[in-house]
């Protein structure tokens, strides 16, 4: 055994969670009054939990380093939610999307968590009907669905390409509610700087207030970090500007181990980088591909002449274009999980195909002609219009395609200034999201006693690659319907404590550090820019760490973001102040755990000698280029412990069982 | 597309140390900025010529960069959210200015959104409205009423769905002469309103949401209409119309009940 305890309860899967629940403590309503919660993160995670803890009574602090809540990255979520309430009718179950979430996983997540992830969605659309989110519908009333990548059942619940929007807006108008009872203190542009541990559990923590600089104490009986994922490690990437690891960094150093860091997903259509100007990368949605088609061209000569602009690709003949999904995976099509299709671009455009106009020239197409004209005879035969012409169907078909994913294209032409109604998109992989992530149990809590983790903070439920449309689930799901019963479990232990005085030498030790840490940048005068060394970091992560990786190149990486680090150290430059509003000393603190990060996940990526999900290892692959898994040796979650340097950290192994679901070569074809 | 020429270009930024500090315009050069970058690269690439110089960067709000936080604000030459229509400043793109241009950039301007440092406010203001009775009362319980037990109308969805997009940005109230809030309330109004969910406590939230927008400072609306054009969500002036009617509504039905 392990150090690692899962504590996942015993009993069929199908009864676990309902058992556990009925037999877990509680705290009763009074005593709930005198307990105190920290929720780091105001997404869809931290939010669905700050507002559900409030409702139940505790008292709630809740952090976010934007303006407002309401901003936080979970509203950039296009697509949809999963849940399996089989409103279709196609044969959905929680069992089906139980096991597709697994096997999308490449089976390396904890089934007894993916289980009830699977158990409670239903609920969830229920609650956010009720909070008024505006979900689409029929004609009839009732809520309509689209399919996503890695499956075959229509089960993704949307908003336009707003889902996130309109589920986090849900969750802040639960929180706001909360607020105007007092039951939720919000702390807005704070950031947490520290966790304070007192007597071994997580009892507090420092932040910086970003507007006056100030560094404050606040104490709680259980810290809950829901700081969302840490793709900005790659310097490019679909995250927001701001989102970092630091909240789930700091609980590493303090002692929360830090799972499959190297689970990464490199999300396949994303609008391409256009040159060395940007600092952010966009995604279209994967909704798109329920009805765009992929492709490049089969001749070389025909991208060539893409690349150099002479060659339009309307003007490529449909025998002359290369479907290359639907060729290699006719049974999912376009609709293969998201490692798939990004490996699948990549393999195109390294081989010559590739059609970016920008300066990588990779970039693949993403083609709504032949959806608008087969919507647009729909639309024609249900109208009576029996003898109009191609144009007139195409423009009929157009309008279809506008109301489902209107405000998708009208970004894509602000963003490139082409319109993707009349030519097709130009789309490459990106970073998106983090499978990885802090480590839990069960209950969701870390290896700090009273410190959970939640949403894409954690690592537990998408394995080595999260499927489309889950990742709104899985945030909800911990915030409204499982952290709210597992942590009443472990404050049950705590109603006769009383409120954690921050007077103590814990509080005065974490702040200290925390002050020395600041202190340091403003006063050391370097020569280089924060963002130089992101870009650095970000540069050698995907070409090294990135969609392919290998035992040289992540050698190499190691070494390279270790002198990037040191040199980090000497040479960084912040100018102004700590004691106001400063975003360069913001982001260095971000940066400098980044560059921590960066390592870790490399060295992960290099323990790990098999491809499965996202992580891709070129030693490991078949013939056609697929990943090859190794399960005899790989079935198990890598686990770091913190030890100071990177290269010093111990890892830890969770086995994972597969009692309900066969370990099968994970097949799309 | 990318072999376009590089622009350069003349700014005049508004520079605020605090909320005590006077402020006042500062200019800078740039030069050789892709036409392809988006308007807050511009302003990447510009704060990082200041730190090499050793200045301190203008400071400007901005997260996602994909037009939907609502975080990224600036009115740019005299525009929230610059030149161009249903866009917020992230989707602004250099494309959109000439070579030799010089740019205006400022805060935006209400009572109610006190400036914090250069180009940021505090508009906590909305948050306060949003507390005093943005949502529909219910608790996270897992046994609320199945999702489809009660069918709402196409139309009714789509509308509480177009009110909803809206970002909480505040582009309305900068961009409004009386610096009214209407756009911003009259939108969270609407989308419960128009849903049985919300119908329930129409009346009390109205009023509450009114009452706090009141206090905090923002002004009256007369009709202009300059919030709805420079809305990056399109959030149309049919909300606020609905809201005086809600208003009144819930006015006649208090005065019936007390």
């Amino acid at each position: 055994m392990s150090v690692l305890d899962s504590k996942v309860p015993g009993g069929p899967i199908k009864d676990k969670w309902t058992d556990y629940k009925n037999n877990i403590k509680l705290v009763n309503p009074a005593n709930k009054r005198q307990i105190d919660v920290i929720v780091v993160g105001t997404g869809l995670a931290g939010g669905s939990a700050a507002a559900t803890l409030a409702e139940q009574g505790y008292n709630v602090k809740a952090f976010c380093y934007q303006d407002s809540p309401r901003r936080a990255h979970s509203i950039a979520a296009q697509g949809g939610i999963n849940a399996a309430k089989n409103y279709q009718g196609d044969g959905d179950s929680t069992h089906r999307l139980f096991y597709d979430t697994v096997k999308g996983g490449d089976y390396r997540s904890r089934e007894s968590n993916v289980y009830r992830l699977a158990e409670v969605s239903a609920n969830i659309i229920d609650q956010c009907v009720a909070q008024g989110v505006p979900f689409a519908r029929d004609y009839g009333g009732l809520l309509d669905n689209r399919s996503f990548g890695g499956v075959q059942v229509s089960r993704t619940f949307y908003a336009k390409g707003q889902t996130g929007q309109q589920l986090l807006l849900g969750c802040y108008s639960a929180m706001s509610r909360q607020i105007g009872k007092g039951k939720i203190k919000m702390y807005n542009r704070h950031e947490m700087m520290d966790i304070v541990k007192v007597d071994g559990k997580a009892r507090g923590i420092i932040a910086r207030d970003l507007v006056t600089g100030e560094i404050e104490r606040h104490s709680a009986h259980a810290v809950v970090i829901a700081s969302g994922g840490y793709g900005n490690v790659f310097f490019l990437s679909t995250n927001a500007m701001g989102s970092n690891v630091s909240a789930g960094w700091k609980v590493h150093k303090k002692g929360a181990f830090f799972a499959n860091p190297c689970f990464t997903q490199i999300h396949p259509t994303c609008i391409p980088q256009h040159g060395d100007q940007q600092s952010k990368l966009t995604l279209m949605s994967e909704s798109l591909r329920n009805d765009g088609r992929i492709w490049v061209p089969a001749k070389k000569e025909d991208a060539e002449a893409v690349r150099a602009g002479k060659l339009k690709p309307t003007d490529i003949k449909e025998e002359d274009r290369d479907y290359y999904l639907e060729r290699r995976y006719p049974s999912f099509g376009n609709l293969v999980p998201r490692d798939v299709a990004s490996r699948a671009a990549k393999e195109r455009c390294d081989a010559g195909y590739g059609v970016g106009t920008n300066e990588t020239g990779e970039a693949v197409y993403l083609d709504f002609s032949a959806a608008i004209m087969r919507y647009g005879g729909e639309e024609a035969n249900v109208k009576g219009l029996h003898d109009i012409s191609q144009d007139e169907i195409r423009k009929l078909g157009e309008s279809v395609v506008e109301s489902k994913y209107g405000n998708l294209f009208q970004m894509y032409e602000k963003i490139t200034a082409d319109n993707p109604y009349k030519t097709p998109m130009k789309i490459y992989p990106a970073v998106h999201y983090t499978m990885g992530g802090v480590w839990v149990d069960y209950n969701l809590m870390t290896t700090i006693e009273g410190c959970y983790a939640i949403g894409e903070a954690n690592f537990s439920d998408h394995g080595a690659n999260r499927l489309g449309a889950s990742a709104l689930m899985q945030g909800l799901a911990d915030g409204y319907f499982v952290l709210p019963y597992t942590i009443g479990d472990y404050l049950s232990g705590d109603i006769r404590t009383g409120a954690i005085p921050t007077d103590s030498a814990e509080f005065d030790e974490a702040e200290k550090e925390v002050k020395d840490r600041i202190e340091f940048f403003v006063s050391n005068k370097g020569t280089k820019s924060v963002d130089h060394f992101h870009r650095r970091l970000g540069k050698v992560m995907w070409n090294k760490v990135g969609m392919a990786r290998n035992e040289k190149g992540l050698n190499e990486a190691i070494a390279e973001i270790k002198q990037i680090r040191e040199e980090f150290w000497k040479d960084v430059t912040v100018p102004g102040s700590a004691d106001g509003m400063n975003q360069e000393l913001e982001k260095a603190g971000r940066v400098a755990d980044f560059l921590e990060l960066g390592e870790l996940f490399a060295r992960d990526a290099l323990e790990r000698n098999e491809s499965c999900g996202g992580h891709f290892r070129e030693e490991y692959q078949t013939e056609e280029g697929e990943a090859v898994r190794d399960d005899a040796n790989f079935t198990y979650a890598a686990a770091w412990e913190y030890k100071g340097e990177p290269s010093d950290a111990v890892v830890h192994k969770e086995e994972l069982n597969y009692e309900n679901i066969e370990l099968k070569t994970r097949s799309y074809k | 597309m990318s072999t376009a020429q590089g622009l350069n270009l003349t700014l005049k930024v508004w520079r605020q140390k605090n909320n005590k500090d006077k402020g006042q315009m500062e200019t800078y050069q740039v030069t050789d900025i892709s036409p392809d970058s988006s308007f807050l690269e511009m302003m990447d690439i510009l704060n990082e010529q200041l730190v090499g110089e050793g200045k301190e960067p203008v400071a400007f709000d901005h997260d996602c960069r994909e037009g939907i936080c609502g975080t990224c604000s600036m009115f740019i030459n005299g525009e929230a959210h610059g030149p161009g229509r249903e866009i917020t400043t992230c989707q602004l793109h250099m494309r959109e200015f000439k070579n030799g241009e010089t740019i205006y950039i400022e805060p935006w301007r209400a009572k109610a959104f006190p400036v914090v440092k250069d180009l940021v406010v505090d508009r906590g203001a909305f948050d306060r409205i949003m507390a005093a009775g943005g949502f529909i009362s219910v608790n996270t319980s897992g046994n609320t009423q199945d999702a489809n037990a009660l069918p709402i109308p196409k139309y009714d969805a789509d509308r509480a769905m177009d009110a909803a997009t809206c970002i909480g940005c505040g582009a309305c109230v900068a961009s409004c002469k009386n610096s009214s809030a209407m756009l911003f309330v009259s939108a969270k109004v609407s989308q419960f309103a128009l849903l049985p969910q919300g119908k329930v406590e129409a009346a009390e939230r109205v009023q509450k949401m009114v009452k706090v927008m009141d206090e905090e400072g923002f002004g009256n609306c007369s009709n202009t209409g300059a919030c709805e054009v420079e809305c990056p969500k399109g959030i149309s002036l049919e909300n606020i119309a609905r809201m005086n009617r809600e208003f009144i509504k819930a006015g006649a039905a208090s005065e019936h009940s007390s």
